[in-house]
């Protein structure tokens, strides 16, 4: 069994995201209505063969590696 | 005086601050693998800037689980100065050395070029030789520069006078037009609690040569070579 996980991990809404209003001005530039937010992340795949893993280990990978709390939430989502 | 000056993979500033160290302080300078899992007889460690792991992830956010960086994070507990410049600080952030985050700068534009910074504290090691409110000018060379700290952090820095530098115009004044790269506040450089752990993003090493243009660098590592710390030898 092939558990699959995608972590997405984006700049907090406190943050100025200077990538989120770069993309946000050429939507604009291409007729997109109004003031979108823009909010550029990225999104990590884990393909993990066995048990998935415990999860307070994903959080903690999440925490400390995957993003750094100070700038990035993220978010989990298991993939079927 | 012994410093270590830190190799990652992908370090490229390593060279120019052991050059720096050994031939203009005639200091006794070694690198250190980063695989290294001591850094005892050390009297001063540097990190030094470059592209650590290619900056994957983030900047610095792999080099900070390299075994040498534990070893960094109970010297600098112990009092052991530690220099983080470019991606050095970027990794001591990371590594919660330092309070707060360098994010991608504002212009979104990699910098490449001399700025005026404001020495905004002279008590630390790294610092004593300059005076309050000097004007020096330094290269800076990122794309991930922008410091990021939220309000109640950086009030900690502000009341604790832990801001080391900040940009500015020539004059002195901290102007929105002197920030190269949006960091908050014009923060350029930090000091942890106890003032022995400092980041720049600045680039000290590359100016204390008349021939690259500044010697303002030089009072960082003559403040660290004169400082007097207790494991001199």
């Amino acid at each position: 069994m092939i558990v699959k996980i995608r972590v997405t991990v984006l700049p907090k809404l406190s943050v100025l995201d200077p990538q989120g209003v770069a993309t946000a001005d050429a939507m604009k530039h291409l007729g997109w209505p109004g003031t979108p937010r823009v909010r550029v992340g990225k999104m990590i795949e884990i393909d993990a063969p066995g048990e998935p893993p415990e999860e307070h280990l994903l959080h903690s990978i999440c925490r400390d590696l995957l993003s750094n709390p100070v700038i990035e939430d993220y978010s989990i989502e298991s993939v079927d | 005086m012994k410093f270590a000056v830190l190799r990652f993979p992908g370090s490229n500033c390593d060279q120019d601050c052991l050059r720096t160290l050994r031939d203009n302080f005639g200091a006794s300078a070694e690198a250190v693998w980063h695989k290294e899992t001591s850094v005892d007889g050390y009297d001063v460690i540097v990190v030094p800037g470059g592209f650590s792991y290619g900056d994957y992830l983030r900047c610095g956010a792999i080099a900070r689980y390299s075994p040498v960086m534990a070893a960094v994070t109970q010297a600098a507990a112990r009092g052991v100065p530690v220099l983080g410049i470019c991606n050095g600080f970027q990794i001591l952030c990371e590594a919660g050395l330092l309070p707060g985050a360098l994010m991608r700068n504002r212009g979104l534009h990699f910098i490449c070029r001399t700025v005026h910074l404001s020495v905004t504290n002279v008590a630390s090691p790294f610092t004593r030789g300059a005076n309050q409110g000097e004007v020096i000018r330094l290269p800076v060379a990122h794309g991930e520069g922008c410091y990021f700290a939220d309000e109640a952090t950086l009030e900690e820095l502000e009341q604790g006078g832990r801001i080391a530098f900040r940009y500015c115009e020539a004059d002195g004044s901290i102007t929105t037009a002197a920030n190269p790269n949006g960091s908050v506040r014009n923060i350029a450089g930090v000091l942890n609690r106890q003032g022995n752990v400092l980041g720049l993003m600045p680039h000290p090493e590359r100016a204390c040569e008349e021939r690259l243009g500044s010697t303002d660098g030089t009072f960082v590592f003559a403040s660290l070579l004169g400082a007097g710390l207790s494991s001199v030898s």
